[in-house]
């Protein structure tokens, strides 16, 4: 494997904290280009150049981040491409400063920090919501379902994510720990659980529709016709 | 009127623009900002069909024949309702404004409504342009951004004691339908411009007035549906949920429908264009025919009939406006009140 190979490798684990999805299955990385020295430089083009400022931060200062763990990586250059606050946003990452270093005296990190937990716990819930339904097609009861264990989770992406997105909110996640919580970590009761997922169903939707929106916009940008059909849903 | 199949629909757009957005009327320093918005409009339109594409130039300020031609005679738009945008630190006449909306609804005037707007910020003089503004042009309703940048300020709550002046002048005014812009922003930088809990509690504290939500808290849908489930008088715009996503998103749009018709019901969904991002036309045909698939996934969405259609296509809002529909194009007395407040609750206690 290359340094390029491991180098999006690593940008696979970024994820825009609004759709939880991979910066890289989005097309949002649109160059990568390493040189023989092992310098890195990251090119980020966004659906639109007025994508929300905050994300738009978050995305680039966490790919940034994902570089620096790779041994082999000498200098690491993300930059916005064509976004109306790139020039700022790309000058605090390069200083390794906070959101707050690209805009002082509008806004403060520890804001940032909770709209990311907010969409984090967002995320969880319509993770769960696919996992859940899939064992409810598969004929578990929802006494079943709510017993479930991490242990008894399936090794699919889905599964995986939630488990990271639960070390990251600090919601227990060791093997004998349940498999499915609610957004503030508690365990799911089985009488809980129509209800739940039929909330869980449509914060799921909200975040696919708006990843929908983004992709097609995205689509626009690059003068592509855009595309008809969503692939799965 | 929309006529199709034997049914006809009468049809209230519920948000409309006639805005200027060309190089000429762009605030000298904020050219980036004034350029960026429309760009960003103009990119959605791409979510449209291929057909109704226009070119930037004509996307930045169309004429008034454009108007008539795509809203009124192309359309099917029996009343247009216009959401006046400011948006005066970038545009120097302003985006489309009170006044510019005004010279049309006088041109057209049982065809057209013109909606205010007001700014918590601007304190005793906004309060009294609003008496002014009510008295000079009659108005029914407000569009509110509570996004928009004034005086260094990025942005404002509805929560706040100055919105409170405010909503009971409106009140006090028989302004009943207040407009609140939760939806695609540009600004602020770290405040969550798309947050709907403050019409949640002003709509608690306002029970007389009517909280049409424009775009449905898009992207976040689901607090708006959290919250709106909860008041009864909160409503749904849903300008871009047609426009941007029936076309470039089926089935993303059917499960969108199919989530506010559970939780907010067909009672209090409004259809809007969003003219000129979108042409009514291709919305209104494509509504009509449209159906929910058939798989599984959508299996557990209520349906949405005929009678439903007519309801979100204009009698919801002519009810909210009290804009008179001939007999012809109204319901059938077993086909339940437009616009009926009590389907929050019976959607909550399903």
């Amino acid at each position: 494997m290359n340094t390029r190979t491991r180098v999006l490798e690593a940008l696979s684990e970024v994820h825009d904290p609004e759709l939880d999805e991979p910066i890289t299955s989005l097309g949002f990385v649109t160059s990568c280009a390493v040189s023989p020295a092992g310098d890195v430089e990251i090119l980020l083009r966004l659906p639109t150049p007025q994508c929300a400022p905050n994300f738009a931060y978050l995305m680039a200062a966490d790919a940034r981040n994902v570089l620096r763990r790779l041994p082999e990586v000498g200098q690491i250059t993300v930059r916005l491409d064509d976004h109306y606050t790139g020039e700022e946003i790309n000058a605090a990452i390069a200083r390794g400063e906070g959101f707050t270093g690209a805009f002082p005296g509008e806004t403060d990190d520890d804001q940032l920090d909770s709209l990311r937990e907010l969409f984090e716990r967002k995320a969880l819930v319509a993770r769960q919501a696919r996992l859940c339904e899939a064992m409810l097609a598969d004929g578990a009861t929802p006494e079943q379902v709510t017993a479930r264990r991490v242990a008894d989770l399936p090794d699919v992406p889905d599964a995986r994510r939630c488990l990271e997105l639960r070390g990251r909110l600090g919601i227990t996640c060791d093997q004998g720990s349940p498999a499915f919580v609610a957004p503030n970590g508690e365990p799911l009761a089985a009488h809980e659980l129509t209800q739940w997922l039929r909330k869980a169903r449509l914060v799921r939707t909200s975040l696919d529709v708006n990843g929908g929106i983004c992709r097609s916009l995205l689509q626009i940008r690059s003068q592509g016709p855009a595309e008809q059909e969503e692939a799965g849903t | 009127m929309y006529s199709h199949n034997g049914d006809s629909f009468f049809v209230v757009d519920g948000h409309v623009h006639f805005w200027d957005a060309s190089p000429a009327n762009w605030v000298t320093g904020q050219e980036q900002y004034a350029k960026g918005w429309i760009e960003c409009f103009h990119a959605y339109m791409g979510l449209g069909p291929e057909e109704t594409h226009w070119p930037i130039e004509k996307f930045q300020k169309y004429s008034e024949e454009d108007f008539v031609k795509d809203v009124f005679e192309d359309g099917y738009v029996d009343v247009g309702i216009f959401q006046s945008t400011y948006l005066k630190e970038w545009y120097r006449e302003g985006f489309n404004t009170l006044e510019k909306n005004a010279e049309l609804v006088e041109k057209y005037p049982d065809r057209l409504i013109a909606n205010g707007r007001w700014d918590p910020r601007e304190g005793d003089a906004g309060l009294k342009q609003l008496e002014e503004d009510a008295e000079r042009y009659n108005l029914k309703g407000v569009k509110l951004y509570t996004a928009e940048w004034y005086q260094g300020s990025r942005g404002w709550s509805l929560k706040s004691p100055e919105s409170q002046r405010f909503l009971e002048k409106c009140q006090e005014l028989g302004i009943t339908n207040i407009h609140v812009h939760k939806g695609p922003t540009i600004w602020p930088l770290d405040k969550d411009a798309f947050d709907v809990s403050d019409v949640d509690y002003v709509a608690t504290n306002f029970p007389e007035l009517n909280f049409i939500v424009e775009h449905v808290g898009l992207p976040r849908i689901e607090d708006f549906c959290f919250m709106a489930t909860q008041e009864p008088n909160v409503y749904a715009g849903l300008a871009v949920v047609i426009g941007g996503l029936m076309h470039a998103r089926p089935r993303f749009f059917a499960k969108v429908m199919g989530e506010l018709l559970f939780w907010v019901g067909e009672d209090k969904m409004l259809w809007a264009s969003d003219y000129a991002i979108w042409e009514p036309r291709w919305q209104v045909e494509g509504f009509v025919d449209w159906t929910s698939p058939e798989d599984v996934e959508f299996s557990d969405y209520p349906r949405l009939t005929t009678d439903g259609k007519k309801k979100i296509l204009g009698l919801n809002a002519a009810k909210l406006y009290g804009i008179d529909v001939p007999e012809e194009l109204q319901l059938p007395d077993e086909a339940g009140t437009p616009a009926a407040r009590e389907d929050a609750q019976l959607v909550d206690s399903a």
